[in-house]
């Protein structure tokens, strides 16, 4: 029986969940969005307001491929859903009624109570709207401080400086991205933003933002009391769940909304998904409320398989995420947290020129690795992602590290430098790395 | 302003100055044709005797006007053709004499030329001669009646009335072959009597400029991806400047190609390297080899300066600097000065369209043994270079790394390339010209050699026409006009993507039997677009990345760069085993449902 599907939210997960449901089904599918007419990158806004694209060139898909596939798009606000009558109360268009509901609402940015964070030339970075108000500021911003030194920070603050606007980072931790990021590379992170000619104030925590008396920032000031001026604050100390709306909805929420493995909530037929969703059993060794746009992608496509009547648990396989630190890439693969827990060991491998470093991550007692952190130097999901399942033994992971190489041809490699660290360290252990392919085995092998 | 701004600010005045100086040259002008010059050109005292005397109102005469000088001998040219033909052809009246008033059976006899031509002077001469060549097959023909035969005689007085000029004016191949010639010869003054320190000022200062424009660019800032601004650039985003630019370029090529007469000054600036190089003069295509290689050079000097953190980039760079510098512009001037043919190692059949031309294949032929060295080997960098390399590095080892077109593309064209349309309906359009444009290459071809195996026996009458039209419409107007003067308007590879042949011969080898691939990096694309976006094929590798699928597609020709402009290292160009090349779309990540799609 045809169903009348209704997803709230056009970014990675709703969109992820409509294109997997139309391969599924023949079920009537609507997205419904407040802010943009079609799917685009967010991940990309920094580098539509950079000008290394357009908005167009976000579009993953081109505008022909909604009707071709029968997804309705219906560009509107939800003002109020009611699970009870399965209907919608849309700003525009009026009452909407569904037979499946999808929450996939994504998030905001937080604002933790500071004084003037409602300010003009005060936001963060989530959405379509906060990129027009950038945009909007920029021809009167010369100075910007940007609060919280996590990954949105860094592309804000990257945002303004292809601007030519002086930036200001303001973290509390004691390097950036130190929260998550390992020491080592969260201060080639922060060495990296000095190099950018930004300044980074370590430690130090935001107090109140300075109106200049006509409603927008002239500055702030940190909680030692020391002033910045500024015309421009980027808050930017991560997202929560974008759910005002559902308040007295009847759908239960403490963070996110609250769902099971399968994306139920506990209204009959109604799922969320992606950003707002928060998992009632977090998958053992990750968090409640996942963020990311792989994990996103992920629960599209579950939710869809469970809609279309093969139910399906949320099973994210091995972590992995990957983020850009202005000209230094990162990547991840596995666990790894940002000490050296109890029972593990590091292998960290840095460049001398500070800018490319490889940390494995192994059991200290059994030597099978765990986690892989990468900082400048590419590596192969699927090569990392078996070594990882089969717990693969560090030395025979680091004689074969040539196979996980995923940088450009001709590009320096660092394996045997890797390598040798590692004997050094463990000289009871003598990895020797397995030879490269001759030329003639190369071309013909 | 910092003293980097400075150098940068001085450095663009001064390139500014030199193209500004090297456009204003061609108006510095003054022409005087002489006598001389004239009956050079001509190499034939007969036609001089009659070409001559049109010309004494423009000969030995000095213009400062171009235009007018142009005007003046192109209108020249005509009148003394038409009065020529005039003079020289065979009337009516004389058709009729000659075909008699029978209504009865009628023997033609050619000594009736003596009667109808008769006479002491050159064109009664001229005619008895031309029409006992022409039409002395038909001495002694009957015929049913003098209509009959009217029909045959009016025939060959066609022939003969259309060959006048080739014997006694200036036919339209003379004219080609010396109407720029004449024209330069013709340049008198301030230009040639300066050419050398004006290639000084213009080429070795406009590049200075240029590079003290390019060169601080190595200190922007961290090495890393430099896109900062591109979509907001008036020159990089179809802006007033794009369009200016293009507008320029497209201008270039018209009159390269068609025009010529009308940059002679271009030419002469250019004839002390020439002569230094080649022993000749510069020609247009001299003039155009040269900005051509200087072009790929300077721009290549801002790859370095852009790339300088991939080493991929920077070989790649160098790898067409040197091509272009060597085997396209050097090496064949140097063959040239040791008499040997003109000939660029690496342009392949059908990108070098008149390869099998039957006046190549004889110029070759002439030359003994490097002249058939020359033409085994272009055959096989066709029959064997072309798939053998295609088979283990991609159709890259040629497009963006030997090719000048792709050597051009990626220097001068590079600040282009996100322009290019990503769009399915251009990948169709592509897909349906560039394949047209291999069977129309291959058409040509083929009629050209059979016609020349035959001796013009078969086809001989459509060789020219086709060869025509395939020049004009592909080899000028697509491959020159639109392939480069596109570049700030729709993409610096439009030539390439659709319309060059052998893009399309490497093209199939490519998809279907290669060991050349952009693998994707399991589950991390985050869909941003950066790849689809400077992708200058207009390949959507967004489209593959996002679903995990291997990009294997027939145009891309390995640049690179969706690999470097990715953020979150999910594109690699990898030559591996063909097993597992069209792999099955798989993200990793999700274990929970298997995606497959």
């Amino acid at each position: 029986m045809q169903k009348n599907i209704v997803i709230i939210g056009n970014g990675i997960s709703g969109i992820t969940a409509a294109r997997h449901l139309r391969k599924l089904s023949d079920h009537k599918i609507t997205v419904i969005s407040a802010e943009t007419d079609h799917f685009y990158s967010r991940t990309a806004l920094m580098y539509i307001f950079m000008g290394h694209m357009k908005y167009e060139n976000t579009k993953p898909y081109e505008d022909f491929f909604w009707e071709k596939n029968r997804i309705g798009l219906v560009r509107d606000f939800v003002e109020k859903v009611d699970p009870a009558k399965k209907t919608l109360r849309l700003k525009t268009e009026g009452t909407l009624s569904y037979d499946v509901l999808i929450l996939a609402v994504g998030s905001k940015s937080n604002k933790f109570g500071w004084p003037g964070q409602d300010l003009d030339g005060v936001q963060g970075l989530y959405n379509y709207q906060d990129l027009e108000n950038m945009e909007r500021l920029a021809p009167t911003v010369n100075k910007a401080v940007i609060v919280g030194g996590g990954l949105i920070g860094i592309e804000m603050g990257e945002m303004w400086m292809s601007r030519g606007v002086d930036v200001t980072f303001m973290i509390r931790e004691k390097e950036f991205w130190s929260n998550v990021l390992p020491n080592e590379e969260a201060s080639m992170v922060s060495r990296h933003v000095v190099e950018h000619h930004a300044k980074l104030l370590k430690e130090t925590e935001l107090d109140s933002i300075l109106d200049n008396g006509n409603g927008r920032v002239k500055g702030v000031k940190t909680k030692t009391g020391e002033t910045i001026d500024c015309d421009f604050v980027g808050l930017t100390v991560g997202v929560s769940p974008n759910t005002d709306f559902l308040k007295d909805s009847g759908i239960e929420m403490e963070r996110g909304i609250m769902v099971d493995p399968y994306f139920r909530t506990n209204q009959p037929d109604v799922y969320a998904i992606g950003d707002c969703a928060q998992y009632r059993e977090p998958v053992p060794g990750r968090r409640p409320v996942e963020q990311v746009w792989y994990t996103g992608r992920m629960h599209g496509e579950t939710v869809a398989q469970t809609i279309c009547g093969n139910e399906s648990r949320y099973q994210p396989g091995l972590w992995f995420n990957s983020a850009k630190f202005m000209d230094i890439e990162y990547q991840v693969y596995g666990t790894v947290w940002n000490q050296v827990r109890d029972g593990e060991k590091h292998l960290y491998w840095e460049h001398a020129k500070g800018k490319k470093s490889v940390r494995i991550i192994y059991d200290a007692a059994n030597g099978s690795v765990t986690g892989f952190n990468l900082m400048g130097i590419r590596y192969r999901h699927e090569v990392c992602d078996r070594w990882l399942r089969e717990k693969t033994h560090i030395t025979e992971v680091l004689a074969n590290l040539r196979e996980a190489n995923f940088d450009p041809e001709f590009y320096d490699t660092h394996e045997q430098d890797i390598i040798d660290l590692y004997n050094r360290e463990n000289p009871e252990d003598h990895v020797k790395l397995k030879r490269k392919k001759g030329l003639l085995a190369a071309i013909f092998g | 302003m910092t003293f980097k701004t400075l150098i940068k600010s001085v450095g663009l005045v001064v390139f500014l100055g030199s193209l500004g100086l090297w456009v204003a040259t061609l108006f510095l002008g003054e022409y005087r044709l002489t006598t001389q010059t004239l009956e050079e050109l001509l190499g034939d005292e007969t036609k001089a005797k009659e070409v001559l005397p049109y010309f004494s109102g423009v000969l030995d005469q000095t213009y400062t006007n171009k235009f007018a000088f142009i005007g003046t001998v192109k209108s020249t040219i005509k009148d003394a053709n038409t009065g020529i033909t005039d003079k020289y052809q065979i009337t009516e009246a004389e058709i009729d004499a000659l075909a008699g008033n029978s209504e009865s059976e009628i023997t033609f006899a050619l000594s009736l030329t003596e009667t109808v031509f008769a006479g002491e002077g050159e064109v009664p001469a001229f005619k008895r001669k031309i029409f006992a060549d022409y039409g002395g097959w038909l001495d002694g023909r009957a015929f049913a009646s003098s209509a009959d035969l009217r029909g045959q005689i009016e025939g060959t007085v066609g022939y003969i009335n259309a060959d006048i000029l080739k014997t006694r004016g200036i036919d339209k191949y003379t004219l080609k072959a010396i109407k720029v010639d004449m024209i330069k010869r013709a340049t008198v003054g301030f230009v040639p009597d300066n050419n050398a320190l004006l290639s000084i000022i213009i080429f070795i200062v406009g590049t200075i400029g240029a590079l003290m424009y390019i060169l601080p660019k190595f200190t922007d800032g961290p090495e890393g991806i430099k896109h900062n601004g591109i979509f907001h650039s008036a020159m990089k985003s179809q802006g007033w400047l794009g369009i200016l630019t293009g507008s320029f370029l497209i201008g270039f090529y018209i009159l390269l190609y068609w025009y010529a007469e009308y940059i002679t000054e271009w030419t002469i600036i250019l004839d002390p390297l020439s002569m230094r190089l080649s022993g000749n003069g510069a020609s247009q295509w001299f003039l155009y080899g040269f900005l051509y290689t200087v072009a790929v050079l300077v721009m290549g000097i801002r790859m370095y300066t852009k790339y300088r953190h991939s080493k991929y980039q920077l070989i790649r760079t160098t790898s067409v600097m040197f091509f272009q510098t060597a085997f396209a512009f050097i090496i064949p001037e140097i063959l040239v000065r040791m008499n040997q043919p003109y000939f660029d190692f690496k342009n392949i059949w059908p990108l070098d369209y008149d390869f099998f031309f039957s006046f190549n294949l004889k110029e070759l032929a002439a030359n003994g043994g490097i002249g058939v060295f020359m033409l085994g080997w272009g055959i096989a960098l066709i029959l064997v270079g072309v798939p053998v390399f295609t088979y283990f590095f991609g159709k890259r080892w040629y497009c963006s790394w030997v090719c000048g077109c792709g050597g051009l593309a990626e220097t001068l064209g590079d600040p282009y390339r996100q322009l290019s349309d990503k769009s399915l309906k251009a990948w169709k359009v592509e897909r349906i010209l560039i394949h047209s444009v291999l069977v129309f290459a291959v058409v040509m071809t083929s009629v050209t050699l059979i016609n020349f195996f035959t001796d013009g026996r078969m086809l001989g009458s459509l060789t020219e026409p086709v060869q025509e039209v395939y020049g004009f419409a592909i080899g000028s107007a697509f491959a020159g006009v639109i392939g480069t003067g596109f570049y700030p308007l729709m993409g610096n590879r439009m030539w390439c993507r659709f319309g060059c042949p052998l893009a399309a011969y490497l093209g199939i080898v490519q998809k279907f039997k290669s060991r050349f691939r952009i693998t994707t990096n399991g589950g991390q694309c985050i869909s941003c677009g950066n790849c689809s976006t400077y992708c200058e094929m207009g390949i959507d590798v967004r489209w593959y990345a996002q679903r995990g699928q291997n990009i294997i597609r027939s145009s891309c020709v390995g640049c690179g760069v969706c690999s470097q402009v990715c953020p979150r290292g999910v594109l690699k160009l990898e030559n591996k085993e063909e097993k597992g090349r069209f792999n099955e779309p798989i993200l990793i990540g999700n274990d929970g449902v298997k995606v497959t799609m």
